[in-house]
């Protein structure tokens, strides 16, 4: 039997967390490994384009990409990877919803650039100088990848099997993955390779809200001395555990720090900022308009809070562009 | 779309008791208002999921109006401050989205207001009017990054 | 969804109206439309779908093709809902997979261009279509009704509904604010056309309602809060000390006899200030309950405790006199409530040039009933203020009414107690009555009749609005005279009419808190303030809160006769109910996917009546449908989607937004 099930390993636009999450398995890693080839994996590994574009499709059994969609290049690794792989699979966050790059999408290219390469107090570039796609010196013509307007999520790109969510993927969900796709007992396609229901249901502070829990003031972490045991929102903390989807164990809110959502949205929800504000919203205590408007006036970014990892798998996706066609 | 052959879709979300009886009211009384809106009936305003109204914009309303009972006037009591609280943060939302004020609106409006139900549609639809398409279904993603020639010169218009 | 669920076989039908959605719709191409849109098997368009024909087709299509969704596009929904469900019931289909369009009252009646009508329908229905495919069956839950009745209101309306309820075996609680029941009907001397003395036709009924074994009457009480829903409600009434025990009163008088005020002193509200009356009192003589009450605001004993109490003395044995009695609340529960809060009488001072107010010898048509009135402060003599008998009296039709100044509607009876009271002036003193008049509006049994003989009579009668009243004389016939200013818009001059006495026939308003009241019991008003009926036609009695039901001038302005009548059919409402001894409620409430909930209890404090509640064993959130009323605003609220409710289902929305929104 010469051939085990061959896996990808490939980053798009993300941190590098997702990658170190896989070296967390620890020594699980090593069943991995004896369990599959690993044919691609640009972070340990030294492969080239053409050898992946040389592999005769369909011949990787799954491709793990994490990371945003937001250059040419990543988008046509995505097509490759899409054509050579049996199973794609959307390895974390920024993958799944966009994560924190897709954050970019309350701006532009212009600004981006305009910030990156001009504006920031480290920046050294007198002529102004910012990426181009082309450029052509003595006779050789050197080129770039594309930055795109928008971020977009893996499967706004390619059509993706599956996700495992997370910032980054815990080491159970991936160890699930792998002996999911090892034994070929595979969910329906689309699934999120996570359980779905909302964190709550894990975390050890939940029976500590009390039944009718409504607030009138919005508390940050670094503003209170964060009680152990006493669930995070009756101490008037934006927890988002209710909105995110569960299956990482709590390890943030057992470690004193408010949900953020990494995990997304469970399958119900279409829009996750929109149910999370739905949800926040709804419990502050007041009917009358100023006094309501004076509590949400202490959310400084609402979309960083409700979209922190999943603006560009919203509803909206970005905002509106200034110069529309 | 040229300017003048524009006609807004504004997609309302009216609650049972309160704008969709004034709605009917306003049909009874033969009131006349622009045909843009698009009425979809929940039981109370406090049924309206901020998801409802992200996903007309996305799916490419014009604009969004949601109608429901005056404060203390809600058929389940406080249904419509729930809509309220949920309005503010949503607002705000959108409002970073860069989505105009005019294209999302709450009106408290009573099953005895057919006028103002009247009123209010035909101001908005106007106001979405003078904004123009919002065109959010249609992606604003160029099919190849092009940021060689032209990019500098914008770069340059904004610092300036 | 459609490729999912291959099953979902629907049928749309596009409703005419006759011409009231064609004329402006082009139903046939909606029709046309809707037959392209996904698993729709038949579209047709028809005259008149709730017609018995239009239900057959419908029907006929179910069986021939195997539908198993319904769309049906016509009227609003609060209209035809129920017959449409109906009908696919008829034909073995579950009623909640049938949906309505409305197209006429969204549609049809307020637009004008038909282009754009039908474009509009056409979004509508195909948003009909693609949230029908979704739909689930439901059935509908039952609850009980309790067979108590509570009926808000003692004047002649709440009265009639309380006999007739009493009189059919059921328990009624009649709540009236007043220390006495007979509203403003125990005021009127006699009533048109017919002439028949109120009192003759009012106060035997009164004494039916004090004794019937099955009415409680509570007099001089509030209802304070109302809980709960159709078939049960908690009634909190509160009952207001009038310092008299009710069942030690015997209602003798004796107490007021010995007074230690020796002559009335206090204005008389029963009388509108035209009499005086002492701290104690009965409202009227034949007042029900015939059981006196103290004024505290006026009594000594409340003031300075000083009091020789002459009237505990007179009570005697009795007992009857309780100065410490305290304000109390009673809880009850009832099944269904009728509301028969009456009207309030516009105040003509709001009117200023009447004069109202300022020329004593102005006077409400209230208050002449009082002084026509036999048992009134004049014992029937119609005497003015200043003392003059009346030889020349003028009556100003439509105070308050037909003006956009003051309020806009006809209220209906003006007209005919105005004849009735210049036909009692003319009869009691031999005045010469004016009636001014924009139109004389006679509209019932025997009343154009009526009008003809007060014209036989010798009633002058003025078209024109009056401009002004005034005591200012341009010659010495108008000295000492109250003039009246009017164009004579039939021989069109301005003329002016010196008379002694003015009559201002006042509109009927809502009641002053018609709008606390309605909150209090989760029933509408319409845009002039009397309560809403939930249809004009079809439910005049009913509101849109299942089991309270509307009688007399609460829901408008109305004679006695409509009142009686419409009392009437409140209480068959009533009956009808409490005999079924149940009714279905709508199967809309919220529910939780169990696996799905994480138990974060955001939706428990969304919940006003208290419907959800944590599960400690498995600790997740539980829905009581019955007490469900479904509003979904916890469905809205939960941040994990694991909380929906019938019929407006996430998805459904959904589909609806992306139906209305797919056009080209």
């Amino acid at each position: 039997m010469s051939a085990k099930p061959k896996v990808a390993f490939y980053w798009c636009a993300s941190c590098g967390g997702c990658e170190e999450a896989v070296v967390d398995l620890e020594e699980k890693i090593l069943n991995v490994v004896e369990a599959v080839d690993i044919v691609l994996w640009p972070v340990a590994m030294d492969f080239k384009r053409k050898d992946v574009e040389a592999m005769p499709d369909k011949s990787i059994t799954a491709s793990f990409i994490n990371g945003a969609i937001r250059s040419s290049e990543q988008e046509e690794m995505a097509h490759i990877l899409r054509r050579k792989s049996q199973f794609v699979i959307s390895f974390g966050a920024c993958a799944q919803l966009g994560g924190i790059p897709g954050l970019a999408n309350l701006s532009d290219r212009a600004s981006v650039f305009q910030t990156v390469y001009r504006e920031t107090p480290s920046t050294v570039n007198p002529e102004g100088v910012v990426p181009q796609m082309e450029h052509k010196e003595n006779g050789f013509t050197v080129t770039l990848p594309g930055l795109y307007e928008t971020v977009r999520t893996l499967d706004q790109v390619i059509d993706v099997d599956y996700a495992i969510p997370g910032c980054p993927p815990t080491a159970n969900l991936i160890e699930g993955a792998v002996q999911a796709l090892l034994s070929g007992n595979l969910p329906p396609k689309g699934t999120v390779l996570a359980p779905d229901h909302a964190l709550c249901d894990e975390c050890p502070r939940k029976d500590t809200r009390p039944e009718k829990l409504l607030l009138t003031e919005w508390k940050r972490p670094h503003q209170v001395l964060i009680d152990t045991e006493t669930c995070l929102m009756a101490q008037g903390l934006l927890c988002l555990g209710p909105a995110t989807r569960g299956g990482c164990g709590a390890p943030c809110t057992k470690g004193n720090m408010p949900c953020t959502g990494c995990f997304g949205p469970t399958s119900r929800v279409r829009d996750y900022g929109g149910k999370a504000l739905s949800a926040l919203a709804s419990i502050v205590d007041s009917n009358d308009e100023a006094e309501i408007a004076r509590i949400m006036d202490k959310i400084v970014d609402p979309i960083g809070l409700v979209y922190r990892y999943s603006l560009a798998a919203s509803r909206l996706r970005r905002k509106k562009m200034e110069v529309n066609a | 779309m040229p300017e003048s052959t524009f006609e807004p879709k504004i997609v309302a979300f009216f609650c049972n008791w309160c704008t969709y009886l004034a709605a009917d009211s306003a049909g009874i009384s033969r009131f006349k208002y622009a045909p843009n809106i698009r009425v979809i009936r929940v039981m109370c305003s406090g049924r309206i999921d901020p998801q409802f109204i992200l996903d007309a914009f996305a799916k490419g309303a014009d604009g969004v109006l949601i109608g429901g009972c005056h404060p203390n006037d809600c058929h389940y009591q406080e249904g419509n401050y729930k809509c309220l609280r949920r309005f503010n943060l949503l607002k705000r939302v959108v409002r970073q989205m860069g989505i105009e004020d005019q294209r999302l609106r709450l009106e408290w409006i009573s099953a005895a207001e057919a006028d103002r139900l009247r009123v209010v549609v035909n101001d908005m639809v106007e106001k979405v009017r003078a904004l123009g398409p919002l065109n959010w279904s249609v992606a604003p993603e160029p099919l190849a990054p092009v940021h060689a020639a032209g990019e500098l010169r914008v770069l340059q218009e904004v610092s300036r | 969804m459609f490729e999912q669920n291959g099953s979902v076989r629907i049928g749309v039908y596009i409703c005419q109206c006759g011409t009231n959605i064609a004329a402006t719709v082009d139903c046939r191409a909606v029709a046309e439309a809707a037959a392209e849109f996904p698993a729709v098997v038949v579209s047709r368009d028809y005259k008149y779908m709730c017609s018995d024909p239009g239900q057959s087709l419908i029907q006929q299509d179910i069986k021939e093709h195997q539908l198993n969704r319904v769309v049906v596009a016509s009227c609003s929904p609060h209209l035809h809902e129920e017959t449409f469900r109906k009908a696919v019931a008829v034909a073995g289909l579950n009623s909640f997979y049938m949906q309505m369009v409305n197209i006429r009252e969204h549609v049809s009646w307020v637009h004008a261009n038909r282009k754009a009508a039908t474009l509009k329908s056409i979004d509508l229905v195909r948003a009909a279509v693609r949230r029908v495919a979704r739909h689930r069956p439901l059935e509908r839950g039952r609850v009980n009704i309790h067979p108590d009745v509570l009926i808000v209101g003692g004047g002649i309306a709440g009265i009639h509904a309380a006999l007739t309820l009493a009189n059919a075996g059921k328990k009624v609680y009649l709540v009236e604010r007043e220390a006495t029941i007979g509203g403003h009907m125990a005021k009127f001397d006699k009533t048109f056309p017919t002439l028949d003395c109120a009192a003759c036709i009012l106060t035997p009924k009164m004494t039916a309602v004090k004794n019937h074994p099955n009415i409680t009457l509570w007099t001089y009480s509030d209802v304070s809060r109302v809980d709960g829903y159709v078939g049960n409600y908690k009634v909190q009434v509160t009952r207001r000390p009038r310092y008299i025990d009710e069942d030690l009163c015997v209602g003798c008088m004796e107490c007021i006899e010995a007074c230690v005020f020796k002559q009335p002193k206090f204005s008389d509200e029963f009388n509108l200030g035209l009499g005086k009356r002492k701290p104690i009192y009965i409202p009227f003589p034949q007042a029900v309950p015939p059981v006196a009450v103290i004024d505290p605001e006026q009594c000594i004993q409340f003031k300075s405790g000083k009091c020789k109490k002459t009237c505990v003395e007179a009570c005697g044995d009795r007992k009857a006199i309780n100065f410490g009695q305290q304000e109390e609340t009673r809880e009850i529960e009832v099944g269904t409530i009728i509301m028969s809060t009456g009207f309030k009488t516009f105040d003509p001072q709001r009117i200023p040039y009447y004069g109202y107010g300022h020329y004593p010898n102005v006077y409400t048509a209230l208050e002449v009933e009082r002084l026509v009135n036999a048992s009134g402060p004049t014992g029937g003599e119609v005497i003015c203020r200043d003392g003059r008998k009346p030889k020349t009296v003028g009556i100003v039709h439509c105070v308050g009414s037909r003006d956009e100044r003051t309020n806009r509607w006809c209220s209906r009876v003006c007209c005919m107690y105005s004849l009735k009271l210049a036909h009692l002036v003319k009869e009691h003193t031999g005045a010469e009555i004016f009636n001014f008049y924009i139109d004389i509006r006679t509209p019932g049994k025997g009343f154009e009749e009526f009008f003809q003989k007060l014209l036989n009579e010798g009633v002058h009668f003025i078209r024109g609005r009056v401009a002004e009243v005034t005591d200012w004389a341009l010659d010495p016939s108008e000295e000492n005279k109250l003039v009246i200013r009017v164009e004579d818009t039939l021989s069109a001059f301005v003329r002016r009419i010196p008379v002694d006495m003015v009559v201002l026939s006042t509109a009927l308003e809502p009641q002053e808190d018609a709008q606390d009241v309605r909150r209090l019991f989760n029933i509408g008003c319409s845009t002039e303030g009397f309560f809403m009926e939930r249809h004009p036609k079809l439910a005049p009695v009913s509101t849109f809160t299942d089991g309270i039901f509307l009688a007399g001038c609460c829901q408008g302005p109305r004679d006695i006769p409509d009142t009686v009548a419409q009392a009437g059919a409140a209480a068959a409402e009533a009956l009808a109910l409490i005999d079924a001894g149940h009714v279905e409620i709508e199967p809309n409430t919220a529910f939780v996917n169990e696996d799905e909930c994480c138990g974060c209890r955001t939706c428990i404090p969304m919940c006003p009546y208290s419907a959800i509640t944590v599960n400690e064993i498995r600790r997740i959130a539980m829905v009581n449908p019955v007490l469900c009323k479904g509003c979904g605003t916890c469905v809205a609220a939960c941040p994990s989607g694991a909380m929906q409710q019938n019929l407006f289902e996430d998805e459904e929305i959904f589909e609806e937004i992306n139906g209305v929104l797919s056009y080209a």
